[in-house]
């Protein structure tokens, strides 16, 4: 163990403040790339943000209705997910809207109930909540509420959310929770380009309104050999991205990188066997693997960036405690973000990195 | 000092006068009377335009500085530049009382240096440092002082906001306003039309001000807005065109405008600017107009050459007087950005600050910090308070119980424990995080803690 005296405090302080910079840019995770299926053909190394690109240009090639527009999506978005798309498709099809997430969703929910395969981006997912009651009140209750007369399947909602390392409140938010309390929406995150780009296309042929939030910090950072053709991944499927016998580690979106990480820490280090597992969809969630994992591992931890408080892991922890009692060996826990709004410079603490991810393996492994 | 009086030119000798009247563009009145508008002149005396000029002069340094901190990664996340837009915070704070509530965007840095807060607590709050006016947890975008609300985020919430603002000022009947501003951008936002409806309805003293900088971001006015005249937005709500680059003019309407509200409920007010620099430090601002633009603004209708130059044809300014402004604006920025820089981190335990106030549970959480106590000042964070406003604030000092039970409730992690006895930010915490594990996994190439 080290001490740290007042002077080596001090010191450290110093080195600290004008070391702040490079510390600070270093990304909490490393991205883990996946192969494509074979089957699925010939591949490019694309980034996320042009995987997402490619789905958005095939469904805009092969269905005519297609429309996508947000604020700023006519130039190519702040992103650049959708750049070169206004010049090969045209103005009437690749367009912006002003500055109102809240029309820009009730607008998308009309096209698609009359038809239009929509695509709206709202800029940030911190924006989205202009836009709750359009999705929450008439997006995805419209076909109940109907009785099946009409339907927004045709719309889907994309947005950039998560931590990006200096977004600070409004730039960085998970909101996935709030939607998956929402019946009749679905709501998927994407862990890496290969994952975006089947997945959207998934959600733009969905009969259901889909929201994908896109952990905007992978956009550039997580790059892989990506199908150049069509193709679709199930929502509603979680991933084994590892087998394990000891423990299994179910997160989402960015945080899978970082669990992947400490997967391969604890095995290397401690010689624990963790299984780690994508959900991929938050709304509907599989269910079944999941407990199937559970029971086999008997032990279980849950992990996200958003505020731990009924975050969608609470969800998830409850349904394992009902589902998987009597074949758990230790109480399911949960490993997230703070109890705060998403903090500027008191990020790093907040965060569920992997160094607390390691230190909940040793403790449940010792329950 | 004789020999530099004598030798300066005979005119700046001359023509040196107390005050002047200045003209300026006619405002654009919607819904009312030619005779009922604002005034198209307006006197300055010398001391104000000493004041005018080293007010903007400061704040268009202090944004310079911002940029090249920023490119340093001194500054990090998001950064919206106020500069071109000096006249339009000036004009108007000098036009209102420290009484008067104002709140405004994201572009937020010029009203809080003209609403009492020093440049150096407006830079250190960029840096992040505990010296900021919102102790290094707000950023750029949410600076708060006294009558200021911010500092939003969150594009058009702040105007509802100002609404209630104003229904405070007439309800406490002191004589006071709202002043809630917005860009051209937010100006599509719904709930500014609430407010409007709100506002009207109640007979509101709220000025809406649209500082319109002719892009939302990277979208031309003519391109995001059907209509582009916004002071006539709000339909019922009688509203004035300004020249948001003219100090003086923007001065007058709001003297005018104030003495209105306080009579007839709301008014909208357009402030027409610019702004040099991109919507954010990301935006390299040209590739939606031309740098050519950008740069003809700025030779033919910058705020503050503009002004300058009127001073001294008018013999408020010499020429001297403002060069001496300019050197000193140069040497307070420099002072007060090593100040803002040398100030520390906030602490760690802080991250649990001022979420709710009187805390939750206090059981105790591994993973989380659910059972910590929030809203605990320190000392130094009392002593501004008490310089700003020594009336409106009632500070809880910090006992050794809450600093005992803070402790006590940190994470659990023997990390976390040790950083937080050595009493040092955020940084030294990592440093400390990476270290530990390191020693622990020494066979696992990990670079960042």
């Amino acid at each position: 163990m080290i001490g740290v005296t007042r002077k080596t405090a001090r010191a450290m302080l110093s080195r600290g403040v004008n070391a702040t910079a490079s510390v600070r840019t270093h990304m909490h995770f490393k991205f883990q790339p996946d192969d494509a299926p074979a089957e699925l053909g010939a591949t490019e190394k694309t980034n996320m943000c042009n995987a997402i690109k490619s789905a958005i240009d095939i469904q805009l090639a092969r269905d005519e209705s297609t429309i996508v527009f947000g604020e700023d999506v006519k130039f190519g978005g702040v992103f650049r997910c959708t750049d070169g798309l206004m010049d090969k498709y045209g103005s009437d099809r690749v367009f912006n809207s002003p500055l109102c997430e809240q029309g820009i969703a009730g607008f998308g929910i009309g096209a698609a109930v009359a038809g239009a395969c929509t695509i709206a981006e709202i800029q940030f997912a911190d924006y989205i909540f202009p836009a709750f009651d359009q999705i929450v009140n008439e997006a995805a209750k419209y076909r109940y509420r109907s009785g099946n007369e009409f339907d927004c399947g045709k719309l889907t909602i994309r947005s950039p959310c998560a931590a990006v390392g200096h977004g600070a409140h409004y730039h960085s938010q998970s909101p996935e929770a709030y939607f998956a309390h929402t019946p009749g929406l679905k709501v998927c995150v994407p862990r890496s380009p290969i994952q975006a780009k089947g997945l959207l296309l998934s959600a733009f042929e969905d009969d259901n309104p889909c929201i994908v939030f896109e952990p905007k910090i992978l956009y550039r950072a997580a790059e892989e050999q990506v199908p150049v053709g069509h193709y679709k991944i199930p929502l509603g499927k979680a991933d084994v991205l590892r087998e394990g016998t000891d423990m299994t580690m179910l997160s989402w979106g960015t945080q899978i990188h970082v669990v992947r990480e400490v997967a391969s820490i604890v095995e290397e280090e401690l010689g624990i066997s963790i299984e780690v597992i994508d959900l991929v969809s938050i709304l509907p969630w599989d269910r079944e693997t999941v407990c199937n994992s559970v029971s086999k591992t008997g032990r279980c931890i849950i992990t996200h960036e958003a505020p731990i408080t009924c975050g969608f892991g609470a969800e998830l922890q409850a349904t394992i405690t009902s589902e998987c009692f009597f074949d758990l060996e230790a109480p399911p826990q949960r490993v997230c973000g703070l109890d705060t709004p998403f903090p500027h410079v008191h990020e790093p603490l907040y965060m569920p990195t992997k160094w607390k991810l390691i230190q909940a393996v040793k403790e449940v492994m010792d329950a | 000092m004789l020999r530099r009086v004598l030798s300066a030119p005979l005119r700046s000798l001359n023509r040196f006068a107390s005050s002047a009247s200045f003209d300026f563009n006619p405002v654009l009145l919607h819904d009312i009377a030619p005779a009922d508008g604002p005034p198209s002149s307006g006197t300055v005396t010398s001391e104000e335009a000493i004041k005018y000029y080293t007010q903007m002069q400061t704040i268009r340094r202090m944004e310079l500085k911002a940029d090249q901190l920023y490119k340093q990664k001194v500054i990090r996340g998001f950064c919206h530049l106020y500069d071109g837009q000096e006249a339009c915070c000036v004009g108007m704070e000098n036009a209102i009382e420290g009484t008067d509530d104002v709140i405004t965007s994201y572009r937020a840095h010029g009203w809080t240096y003209v609403r009492g807060i020093p440049v150096k607590e407006v830079l250190a709050e960029l840096f992040g440092r505990d010296l900021g006016c919102a102790r290094g947890r707000g950023g750029s975008m949410h600076m708060y002082a006294d009558g200021f609300y911010g500092g939003n985020g969150i594009v058009g919430a702040q105007v509802p906001l100002g609404a209630g603002l104003a229904w405070n000022q007439k309800y406490t009947n002191n004589g006071g306003i709202s002043i809630s501003i917005y860009g051209d951008g937010a100006a599509s936002q719904g709930q500014i039309f609430e407010a409007y409806n709100l506002s009207k309805l109640w007979k509101l003293p709220a000025i809406f001000v649209c500082e319109n900088n002719q892009y939302g971001m990277g979208t031309s006015v003519d391109r995001h807005s059907a209509s582009t005249e916004f002071y006539k937005r709000a339909g019922y709500i009688p509203g004035i065109l300004v020249d948001g680059m003219d100090v003086v003019a923007v001065r007058e309407a709001t003297k005018w405008a104030k003495k209105f509200v306080l009579e007839n409920g709301p008014l909208l007010i357009e402030l027409k600017t610019y702004r040099y620099h991109g919507h954010s430090m990301s935006d390299p601002g040209t590739s939606y107009r031309t740098r050519d633009e950008v740069q003809s603004m700025k030779k033919t209708l910058d705020p503050i050459t503009g002004f300058r130059k009127r001073c001294i044809d008018a013999g408020l300014l010499t020429a001297d007087q403002v060069k001496s402004i300019d050197k000193e604006v140069k040497k307070l920025i420099e002072a007060e950005t090593g100040e803002a820089l040398s100030s520390p981190e906030p602490s760690m335990d802080g991250i649990a600050h001022n979420i709710v106030k009187g805390g939750f549970s206090k059981k105790k959480s591994i993973f989380s910090l659910n059972g910590v106590i929030a809203s605990l000042s320190f000392s130094s964070h009392l002593e501004r308070k008490k310089r700003h406003s020594p009336n409106r604030y009632r500070p809880r000092s910090l006992s050794k119980s809450d600093l005992a039970t803070l402790t006590a409730h940190m994470s659990t992690t023997s990390t976390c424990k040790r950083a937080s006895r050595a009493s040092s930010g955020v940084t030294s915490y990592l440093l400390n995080q990476q270290k530990i594990c390191e020693s622990q996994f020494p066979s696992t190439h990990l670079r960042n803690p």
